[in-house]
């Protein structure tokens, strides 16, 4: 029998050991794709962050190193000026990028840093069981939220993409989902030019992805999908919020 | 060999680029600035390359990365920036990397002042960071073994894969001094098989410090003391000065012990029999050094700037088998010779053969 899907070389046979229905497996696979197709593992180091995704490092097939909660950028950093030939991204969560790496975001941004970087957001703390993380929804009810996220009190979701296009160096910026087919496709557009332009040498890349964590809202997978949908889509801006004429000509 | 008058910061700074140093990653504060800014000129000339980072928690973690690929790489600053990367120190210990870190100690707590002190003795020397770990950690009393020191640093980094400090305060790091620029020695190092730059053409490699299971946990914990057990087997340095005879010590390192020597001269001449020993590591703490006068003298003095931190050190190293006093000035002043010696003689009731 002909065989036309299969694992992809991006990642290793090391079985995932996130939740049943948890979307960080599909952006794995996806940035597997990504590297694979564009023949890159070899020449790729990636940045591990604190979170559910601590452990991607024995998940993909590049070399990996674990940096200490919100480092990963700062710690990307160092491997591209060591290694500038080389290809550089982080992998991380809202919290570890929004919350306590929030200087390292701006900053690496600031300086065009040539690496890619892809926040994944879930609107909570995952790791830790389900606190409130800057890009919890007004209203959404976490264990630190118990009685839902007031904005009065400590203010809005703060929407990362929206922010790090504002700044020179942040060529590539894309705003994504992977809660349906359509929208993984897209995910899987925007993250190929994120590492294009890394290629290229353009300047930061970075992609944020919407994501779920059905343990910690406390839903089914698919509910959980929904819920992405219908709660998450509406407050974030969607779509690439930058792109250089470089990338739309490939 | 060229003979230079630099400041001791900027001996530093000049010995991490004949080390091979080809990363530094930074951020000013006094009295260490000079090392950020010498390089800034200096390093990209030698093919390096230097960052400014955000903070010192990013320059410390730039460095994280940058020794991951193999590179040798260092950071600098002063107490309050030290503390910050404390963080990171815990992480590259934990990850076993290669990182050359300068503190060129201010006064403290808090923000303090920019004066010479060595109150930061106990965060260097005992962790500061989470979790149990240690740097080696060289304390230079003359521009000449800022220079020299930081040479060897670079080396053990490399043998030991481990972070080494560099702690010397701002009198070290601000005063100008005739330095030799000795080339860096030859030494046998090991091969970095670790590194992750990119798996082409091998296995992939990771680089982490986490432990999955407790079981793993002790494992790596053990590993680690371990290695921390052979660089105090190793490694333990120290310079001695007018001991062979002494009935009294004294025990102080970097601007202290510079004072101390004068100090012992001055003894001496007022028929006192002192002794200086000067711990040149102070991680390992120089254990070998003080045995030998384990209830063979009559007294031990440290002189510190500070209030009183290494005597605890030097109290273990002797099991308590000798008086142990301090003489200490804090805030960023400075002891004065006759001041450390009239305390001396009080502080142990030495009787005085002759007035001078
Ligand atoms: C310095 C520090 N503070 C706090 C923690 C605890 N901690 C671990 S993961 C985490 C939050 C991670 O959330 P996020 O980045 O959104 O990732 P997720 O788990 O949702 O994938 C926190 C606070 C830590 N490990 N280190
Ligand atoms: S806790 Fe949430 S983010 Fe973490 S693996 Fe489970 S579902 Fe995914």
């Amino acid at each position: 029998m002909e065989k036309i899907f299969g694992k992809t070389k991006g990642l290793t046979d090391v079985p995932f050991h996130y939740c049943p229905g948890c979307t960080h497996g599909i952006i794995h696979r996806l940035i597997g794709e990504v590297m694979e197709e564009l023949d890159i593992i070899g020449k790729t180091i990636g940045v591990a962050p604190v979170g559910c995704a601590g452990f991607s490092l024995d998940f993909f097939s590049c070399d990996f190193v674990g940096a200490a909660h919100g480092r990963a950028q700062a710690v990307g950093t160092g491997i591209k000026r060591a290694q500038p030939d080389k290809l550089v991204f982080t992998y991380q969560g809202d919290g570890d990028i929004a919350a306590i790496g929030t200087a390292h975001a701006i900053h690496v941004a600031a300086r065009g840093e040539k690496i890619t970087s892809i926040m994944v957001n879930n609107a909570v703390f995952g790791m830790t069981g389900g606190q409130m993380a800057p890009t919890t929804l007004a209203g959404q009810i976490t264990t630190t939220s118990p009685y839902g996220r007031d904005p009065g009190l400590v203010g809005a979701p703060v929407d990362l993409p929206k922010t790090i296009a504002t700044l020179n160096g942040a060529v590539y910026v894309a705003a994504v989902a992977v809660d349906s087919p359509k929208n993984i496709m897209q995910a899987k557009k925007a993250l190929k030019r994120a590492f294009q332009v890394q290629q290229l040498g353009l300047g930061f890349a970075f992609v944020s992805i919407l994501s779920t964590c059905p343990t910690n809202w406390g839903l089914s997978p698919v509910d959980s999908l929904a819920w992405l949908r219908e709660n998450m889509l509406p407050v974030y801006q969607m779509g690439e919020l930058k792109v250089p004429e470089e990338v739309k000509r490939l | 060999m060229k003979k230079k008058l630099i400041k001791g910061n900027e001996a530093i700074a000049e010995a991490a680029i004949k080390a091979g140093c080809k990363l530094f990653f930074g951020y000013p504060i006094t009295p260490s600035t000079e090392i950020v800014e010498y390089l800034s000129k200096h390093l990209p000339k030698a093919g390096g390359t230097l960052l400014q980072g955000e903070d010192e928690i990013a320059s410390i973690n730039m460095c994280y990365g940058a020794a991951c690929t193999g590179a040798r790489v260092m950071t600098a600053s002063s107490s309050p920036g030290y503390s910050l990367k404390q963080e990171g120190l815990s992480y590259l210990a934990a990850a076993e990397l290669p990182v050359v870190v300068v503190n060129i100690n201010r006064t403290g707590p808090g923000l303090g002042g920019l004066g010479p002190c060595q109150s930061d003795y106990f965060q260097c020397t005992k962790g500061g960071g989470h979790g149990d770990y240690r740097l080696l950690v060289l304390a230079p009393s003359k521009g000449q073994e800022m220079y020299d020191y930081t040479l060897a640093a670079f080396d053990l980094a490399d043998k030991y894969r481990n972070p080494v400090l560099i702690l010397a305060d701002g009198f070290l790091g601000q005063m100008m001094e005739p330095i030799v620029l000795k080339d860096r020695p030859d030494a046998e190092l090991p091969v970095k098989d670790w590194v992750t730059d990119g798996c082409l053409g091998r296995a992939k490699r990771k680089i982490a410090s986490y432990s999955l299971t407790n079981e793993i946990g002790e494992q790596n914990n053990l590993y680690w003391e371990g290695k921390y057990q052979a660089i105090r087997e190793q490694e333990q340095r120290w310079e001695e000065f007018r001991t062979d005879d002494a009935d009294y010590l004294i025990a102080a390192y970097g601007t202290c012990a510079r004072i101390a020597k004068t100090v012992v001269l001055q003894a001496r001449a007022r028929g006192i029999k002192l002794g200086l020993v000067r711990p040149i590591t102070l991680w390992p703490f120089p254990e070998k050094a003080f045995a030998p006068y384990r209830g063979k003298v009559k007294g031990v003095l440290t002189v510190e700037l500070n209030t009183g931190q290494m005597i605890e050190d030097v109290r273990l190293a002797l099991e308590c088998s000798v008086p142990v006093s301090l003489h200490r000035r804090l805030g960023g002043m400075l002891p004065h010779e006759d001041e450390v010696l009239a305390a001396l003689i009080q502080q142990f009731n030495i009787p005085l053969d002759r007035e001078v």
